[in-house]
């Protein structure tokens, strides 16, 4: 089969499993995960075979493989939506591939496929177990099975399906289409569990936050095509006389070039799709979705969408670039990035619950790639993307493992206790040895352990590149923000799985299934070797070993090929610095927090912990500043003001109107005038006879009398005429 | 020689006379003689013209010898009405015989 | 004045004389009798205008026959305090009004009319009125037609009468 028509086919079989499970497999658990496992199987086929068959050719980046159909007819030409397949899309199906068959297969054991049906469980919220009897007579609470168990299949299958097309995608149309299903997909996931209220307001925050993105995203795209006439990559991005022209227009905004306008548009986008601040606030909250979910909104899919964007649409970033000073969009991206990564980091230290560090984390990470590619690392950026979907999902998945453990704990004791906050947990280690060891890895790739972990190779470029160009605010931002990572990672593994159990609960906590822990393993792999692709080549010792074939590839992408820095200690040295020192930081300060113990960095940190704890209170500023105001001007504006004055008045007032002008009518025109010309002509008739009545006596000689007259009246006028006139 | 117009004039005078009888006076009776006066009166006129201008033919007098039978017949009719209504009413004057009124 | 214009006048006088007391006055046998002169009067007239048969009948019929039935009437319609109320009614110069209209604008219309005064044509002497009238009241030539339909007429009249007349006795 040819390389094009495979991958036209890959984001199929999600769409089809969804469909085929929301219409007809709904009632079968067992037929609704085979369906979707399975589809999600046929497209990582495919996209492996793609992928072998990209790493194979020569000169992908000048030759992919691409295909377009016409689709929307214009005037004399269509407008043409296909795939492509270059080097960025091609390592971006491969991560995309694992991480989300990972999940796939990861969520059967999470929504305790085989179990029984749960006491008093029902659809919309989380199952809380169900009792049964052993031979012995003992009764055990169980985890019992998710009652919505299809349904999440069919979202996640959808959500697949937004994901592939996005990234096969060959214009920012179609990309678009994508990363508007994947949007609705968080909604519903976020959601899923729609009986809880805290569920229902962070899935309608989480679409909001980011529909306040996409708009500015559909300007920029809108702007794009009016000033280009297309929207497809290889037609804008791989050809300098566009961007050039882009780059020279100006678009009578700010001062701004129209190329920049554009970058910055489309770079709103990001921000809200990939949680930058000051759109940050619906990530945390979106935990309230199931663990794969997070897994693959945070980790594989929707915010690495955002980053997979804007590094597609670098070159019209860096139009009018010279020399290595930034464009405007560049120091714009390079700011956010830096501050968010910065921002977030903070606010993870604070935080106790397992899900919401990571969530912050993930924020934090995106910053990074953001900051990144501000500063010009294409290449870097790519990077950290590829080894970030790996070691956050394998993070995710582990925490959904810890919160599954703690579970069976709750199950157990019967306590009511958060299986969530990691101030409960503790001694996991000994309980769930698989999820420990390869939350490990995750937490060491994450703070970029040396050499052994992907992300010590991606955060490390970044951190050279950010040095290299002498980007000194950037620098010292991100290696700030890489101790903070190392710390609070550290402190999350060792409150959860060092020392000594803190509750009941952990104590009873047990490992999770073989279809949780083995993607779990699968993931460590990818977050330990993945890595090793993009070794640059003047690293001491190991440097030149193996070709930096995740930079040559990449980096084709481009019509101009990004140079290779020469090595500098000092990057590596702070990033050596930030990482081992912040794994050390955290282990000390946590490994002696006993049950019921405050959090050992509260005292010192004083009045900035509950700043920290309570996210810079940014969603109260939100609430206050948008929230509040908007439901004031639905309630009390529109609907009181508008709706029910304005115009509830006006009809009321062209009824009043109406019922005075019908009044008027009637009393002043129709009784009197109609009415009474009538009456009149009847009354004076009636008068009329009335006085003429008088003329019928009854006697007869005074009608003969009368009649006399009258013959004599008539006689004689005739007479007259008759006999003088003519 | 009696000239014609003193015929007419008689009997023109004689008409109005019985009109005037018949207008005036309250006695049905009365009335009837009025209206009996009028007949003659054309009768007069009649043989007059007859005499005057058609000697010869007989039409003027065939002519007053049938409004000699009608005026008998309908005195005949007219006091058997008048017997009539006073047998009802009680009374023979005109003016009080008015139920065809409004 | 030959001496048949005074006999006319003469005549003409009584005639017109009786019938305005006819109209007048206020005893109804009276003005009978009044009217009973005024009916001889024409009969003389008749006789003056060589009517013999008319005159004659006249005289039979009118003063024989309708006066008397006039005369029964009266009598049979007589009330008591009758005689005392003025036989006029209130509207009697209405009526004078109109009569003297009537007279004026009848002789003055005739008065217009060529053959006003025509003379006496002179009366043929082989003429016989009684015969002529004999015969052309039966001729189915001539008046035939008229006489049977009055004679009908008259029947008509008598049963009518007696109808109406015909009191009924209750029961």
């Amino acid at each position: 089969m040819s390389t094009e028509i495979l991958i036209w086919l890959i984001p199929l079989p999600p769409l089809l499993a969804f469909f085929i499970i929301m219409l007809f497999t709904n009632r079968s658990n067992a037929l609704s995960h085979t369906i979707a496992v399975g589809s999600v199987l046929l497209s990582w086929l495919g996209s492996m075979l793609v992928f072998w068959r990209a790493f194979q050719a020569s000169h992908l980046g000048e030759q992919p493989f691409q295909s377009s159909i016409d689709w929307l007819p214009l005037s004399n030409s269509a407008f043409r939506i296909g795939i492509l397949i270059d080097p960025l899309s091609a390592v971006t199906l491969f991560f995309v591939a694992w991480t989300i068959l990972m999940i796939f297969l990861y969520s059967v054991g999470y929504h305790n496929f085989g179990q029984p049906v749960g006491d008093r469980d029902r659809p919309g919220l989380p199952p809380h177990g169900a009792t049964i009897t052993d031979d012995k007579g003992h009764r055990h609470q169980v985890p019992s099975i998710e009652p919505m168990y299809a349904r999440f299949f069919a979202f996640i299958g959808l959500f697949a399906f937004g994901m592939y097309a996005l990234v096969v995608s060959d214009n920012l149309l179609t990309l678009f289409v994508g990363w508007e299903i994947m949007g609705l997909c968080s909604y519903l996931l976020i959601g899923f569990w729609y009986g809880k209220p805290s569920a229902r307001a962070a899935m309608v925050k989480a679409f909001i936050t980011t529909r306040v993105g996409d708009v500015f995203m559909l300007l920029g795209i809108a702007y794009l095509y009016s000033a280009t006439g297309t929207l497809n990559f290889r037609e804008i991005f791989n050809n300098p006389e566009v961007l050039s022209r882009l780059a020279e227009t100006t678009s009578g905004f700010l001062g701004l070039s129209a190329a920049g306008l554009i970058g910055i548009l489309l770079f709103f986008g990001t921000i809200g799709k990939s949680a930058q601040w000051p759109l940050h606030v619906w990530l945390p909250d979106a935990m309230e979705g199931p663990t794969p979910v997070s897994a693959m909104i945070h980790a594989a899919t929707m915010v690495s969408a955002g980053v997979y964007m804007v590094v597609r649409i670098f070159p019209l970033l860096s139009a009018g670039m010279e020399h290595g000073s930034l464009t405007t969009p560049m120091t714009l991206m390079a700011f956010f990035g830096a501050f968010s990564a910065l921002f977030a980091a903070s606010i993870a230290l604070a935080q106790n619950d397992i899900k919401r560090v990571l969530a912050y984390s993930t924020i934090s990470q995106l910053g990074y790639m953001i900051a990144a590619l501000g500063i010009g690392a294409y290449v870097a950026a790519a990077f950290h993307l590829v080894t970030h979907a790996f070691f956050k999902a394998l993070l995710f998945l582990g925490s959904g493992s810890v919160i599954h453990g703690m579970e069976h704990g709750v199950l157990h004791t019967g306590a009511y206790i958060d299986p969530q906050d990691m101030f409960n947990m503790g001694g996991l280690k000994k309980k769930m040895p698989v999820t420990f060891w390869t939350f490990l890895i995750g937490g060491f790739a994450l703070s970029g352990f040396p050499l052994v972990t992907a992300g010590f190779w991606s955060k490390d470029e970044i951190l050279a590149d950010a040095f290299g160009h002498g980007q000194w605010a950037v620098f010292i931002t991100l290696a700030a923000a890489a101790i903070l990572t190392a710390f609070y990672t550290m402190r999350q593994i060792t409150l959860t799985f060092l020392g000594e159990a803190r509750t009941e609960t952990a104590l009873h906590a047990r490992e999770t299934p073989w279809t949780m822990t083995t993607p779990l393993v699968i993931l460590a792999v990818f977050a330990v070797a993945a890595g090793w692709t993009g070794i640059p080549e003047h690293f001491p010792a190991i440097g030149g070993l193996v070709q930096n074939w995740f930079h040559s590839f990449v980096g084709s992408t481009l019509s101009e090929e990004p140079g290779t820095l020469a090595f500098n200690a000092i990057p590596l040295l702070t990033s050596l610095v930030v990482a081992l020192g912040g794994l050390a930081a955290g282990w000390l300060t946590y490994r002696q927090v006993q049950a019921g113990a405050p959090d050992p960095i509260q005292k010192p940190l004083g009045p900035v912990y509950s700043l920290l704890k309570n996210k810079y209170y940014f969603d109260e500023l939100y609430d206050f500043l948008f929230v509040r105001p908007a439901y004031w001007i639905a309630e009390t504006f529109t609907y009181y003001w508008l709706d029910r004055g304005l115009i509830d008045g006006i009809l009321h007032a062209a009824a009043e109107f109406a019922w005075r002008l019908g009044s008027f009518f009637r009393n002043y025109i129709d009784k009197p005038v109609v009415n009474g010309s009538g009456d009149f002509v009847a009354n004076s008739v009636k008068r009329i006879g009335q006085t003429l009545r008088v003329i019928q006596t009854g006697r007869v000689q005074q009608y003969m009398l009368l009649g006399l007259i009258t013959i004599a009246a008539f006689g004689a006028l005739f007479y007259y005429l008759m006999v003088f006139q003519p | 020689m009696v000239p014609l117009s003193w015929y007419l004039i008689f009997s023109a005078a004689l008409f109005s006379i019985g009109l005037f009888g018949v207008l005036a006076r309250k006695n049905a009776v009365a009335i009837l003689m009025g209206v009996e006066l009028m007949l003659n009166s054309v009768n007069v006129n009649l043989v007059a013209f007859w005499r005057y201008r058609t000697p010869e033919g007989i039409a003027g007098q065939a002519f007053a010898v049938i409004v000699f039978a009608v005026a008998a017949a309908e005195v005949a009719v007219g006091l058997a009405l008048i017997i009539s209504i006073y047998r009802r009413r009680n009374t023979v004057v005109a003016d009080e015989i008015d139920l065809l009124k409004f | 004045m030959s001496p048949i214009q005074v006999v006319f006048i003469l005549t003409a006088m009584t005639t017109l004389g009786a019938a305005l007391m006819v109209v007048t006055v206020q005893n109804l046998v009276h003005a009978a009798l009044w009217l009973i002169l005024s009916l001889f009067g024409i009969a003389v007239t008749f006789v003056i205008l060589n009517a013999g048969f008319l005159a004659v009948a006249q005289v039979v019929i009118y003063i024989g026959a309708i006066s008397i039935l006039m005369i029964f009437a009266i009598m049979l319609t007589r009330r008591v305090a009758e005689d005392v109320n003025p036989q006029i009614g209130r509207r009697w110069w209405w009526a004078a009004a109109i009569s003297v209209v009537m007279f004026v604008g009848l002789a003055w219309m005739l008065g217009n009319w060529s053959g006003f005064r025509s003379p006496l044509p002179a009366a043929s002497s082989g003429m016989d009125p009684l015969v002529q009238l004999g015969e052309a009241l039966v001729s189915v030539n001539a008046y035939v037609l008229p006489f049977e339909v009055a004679s009908v007429l008259l029947l008509a009249a008598l049963i009518g009468a007696l109808m109406i007349a015909w009191e009924r006795r209750p029961g």
